[in-house]
């Protein structure tokens, strides 16, 4: 178990459980859950969890805050959408787009971090406001490469499509399985991948600069330099997630990948789930993906069960288009509650 | 072996029509402990941070042997070999101990970009840490926060950072400032243990004289960024210009 983890193991017995029964449940989803629906939120929850790692290397390690994080998501989903859409639906063409796409990713961070991060981070953090918006137009502007405003639908190699199915072991494989298994796969190799990053030599400096960036310097570390590298690691990382997430989706377009809420989504789950502890990524991925999806329906639930039951007011106060209502009420709560996350108030109560 | 010596020349810096530090000259060589002394606003932190770059001279120049370092930016510097433990506490409070130490071992040991290889699997970078905190009592505390320990452990932890380092030059800046009684020998025996090795060169700001006495091999005097007196300590203790620039202002200094 060390190994992997990169000696850095939850802590906590709490967490330890509830981290192996969400690992369980996303690995074993397609066989647990009948449906469309809870293979897409498992999906969306794996790539989440990437996304969110990533950001947590900027955000909860480094001290740095960006708001770029859903352009290079984007130009992940775009790498894949467009090669796909333009060289047809073969492994060679997802090959062509991830290898545009996370060096593109990666140099942009490169250019935006030597431009900004030699100062405030404040200034680092309104000029990635100034240039994701600039993407997010941009996009949808070259309409004859990105499909604009509607995006790009695309087809995936054959063994991806959910009209692919083999047998194996008695049990039946259908193509959506595989893609859910190749994107749970990849999520996990990342995950694991930005854990042992922050537990390296280079990702201690990255906390001893989030920490007291005066000293990281009199101790002989280039600050600068390891800002811009945690900023290239974590677009790249980000533009791999939003593979992922085209290629679960077979489509890109501005709502999937650019949107700022898709920010506003990642920057909640990480400090929900606890700013720099990786795992925090995990659990907060899992709680907020499963709030968004299905919490409308909980409270559907409760206001007609209160409706039948002849409650006042309760029914009213769960009607569920309040639903957004409450999922604020909810995010209120827990930063209140836990100011370090769920996984900082796991920790300290272990 | 390579012997380092450390010398300013003519080094000044003005902040608009003050000059903090004005002009000094002095050379600091390997086997020596110079200390400096001065009244509050003399310079004396402030020739400091001159010398480990963080301020940048006005005009003037700092050597680290024949190398001009009046220009390089303080981590340049300390990867130079300029060790500096601060006047006021300076860590990484949420890091633990340990934490705190081993990054100042894989600094001194070039371990800056590594990604792939986690710090549990560094172990001679870790026993070199450990044997850091052993030295400054510390390794009892080697996993708890740094913000949790009490000031005078702060201020070990402090020096423990720059031992770490393994520089040419130490810089100690009132290393035993607000400490309890009982804690200020751990870190005079340190102080006096790196003495032993003679191809070190360390400067201590240090206002308490009992210190300066037991441990300098030479006091430098500053007075209004001046270098006002330079020699063996009985001779500068005596001499008249320090009992009136220092010992003078720095009693009316406390007084008012």
């Amino acid at each position: 178990m060390i190994m992997p983890l990169s000696g850095d193991p939850p802590r906590s017995r709490c967490l330890s459980i509830a981290l192996v029964i969400i690992v369980l449940v996303l690995a074993l989803a397609p066989f647990l859950f009948g449906g469309a629906k809870p293979l897409n939120v498992t999906a969306k929850i794996c790539i989440f969890i990437a996304l969110a790692a990533s950001y947590d290397l900027l955000l909860g390690y480094t001290g740095v805050v960006s708001f770029a994080h859903t352009m290079f998501y984007g130009i992940g989903s775009y790498g894949i959408a467009i090669a796909m859409y333009g060289l047809g639906p073969r492994w060679g063409a997802a090959a062509v787009g991830l290898t545009v796409a996370l060096p593109l990713a990666a140099a942009l961070a490169l250019v935006i971090g030597l431009f900004s991060l030699r100062v405030q981070t404040i200034f680092f953090a309104m000029i990635t406001l100034a240039v994701a918006s600039a993407f997010a137009v941009l996009a949808s502007q070259l309409s004859w490469l990105t499909g604009g405003e509607d995006g790009r639908s695309f087809s995936v190699p054959e063994v991806l499509r959910p009209g692919f199915r083999v047998d194996v072991l008695g049990l039946n494989i259908t193509g959506r399985m595989l893609t859910y298994y190749l994107v749970f796969a990849c999520c996990a190799a990342l995950f694991l991948l930005l854990l042992r990053i922050v537990n390296s030599p280079f990702g201690r400096v990255l906390q001893a600069i989030r920490e007291n960036p005066f000293r990281a310097e009199a101790l002989g570390f280039r600050t600068v330099i390891h800002r811009i590298l945690a900023n290239c690691i974590a677009a790249a990382a980000a533009a791999a997630a939003g593979a992922l997430n085209a290629l679960w989706l077979r489509y890109t377009g501005p709502d999937t990948s650019l949107s700022f809420s898709i920010m506003l989504d990642i920057l909640l789950i990480v400090v929900i789930g606890g700013m720099g502890t990786m795992y925090g990524a995990i659990v907060g991925a899992t709680l907020y993906v499963l709030a968004q999806n299905y919490l409308q329906a909980l409270m559907g639930w409760v206001s007609t069960a209160a409706g039948e039951a002849g409650l006042p007011l309760v029914p009213s106060l769960f009607h569920p288009d309040r639903w957004l209502l409450w999922l604020g009420i909810l995010f209120i709560a827990s930063v209140y509650f836990f100011p370090a996350g769920i996984v900082g108030k796991l920790r300290g109560s272990r | 072996m390579l012997v380092t010596s450390l010398e300013t020349r003519n080094l000044t810096i003005r902040f608009g029509g003050h000059v903090a530090v004005d002009g000094v000259s002095c050379a600091f060589r390997p086997g020596e402990l110079t200390a400096i002394v001065g009244p509050n606003g003399a310079g004396k932190t402030t020739y400091f941070n001159l010398i480990s770059g963080q301020l940048t001279a006005t005009s003037g120049a700092v050597f680290l042997g024949e190398r001009d370092i009046t220009r390089l930016s303080a981590p340049a510097r300390t990867r130079a070999g300029i060790g500096r433990a601060f006047q006021l506490t300076n860590l990484f409070p949420a890091l633990s101990v340990a934490e705190n130490v081993r990054l100042a071992v894989q600094s001194a040991a070039g371990v800056h970009y590594d990604m792939l290889r986690p710090w549990m699997r560094h172990r001679e970078l870790i026993a070199r840490a450990d044997a850091v905190l052993a030295r400054v009592a510390l390794d009892g505390k080697r996993d708890a926060p740094a913000s949790a320990l009490s000031h005078g452990d702060q201020r070990k932890l402090e020096v423990a950072l720059m031992i770490a380092l393994e520089p040419q030059i130490f810089m100690f800046d009132e290393p035993t400032a607000g400490m309890s009684v009982d804690e200020v020998p751990v870190v005079l025996d340190l102080i006096a243990q790196l003495k032993q090795d003679t191809s070190k060169t360390i400067l201590l700001v240090e206002h308490k004289m009992d210190v300066v006495r037991s441990l300098a091999d030479r006091i430098i005097v500053l007075h209004n960024g001046k270098l006002v007196a330079d020699g063996a300590p009985a001779e500068v203790m005596a001499s008249p210009v320090v009992q009136e620039a220092y010992l003078g202002s720095f009693g009316r200094g406390r007084a008012a």
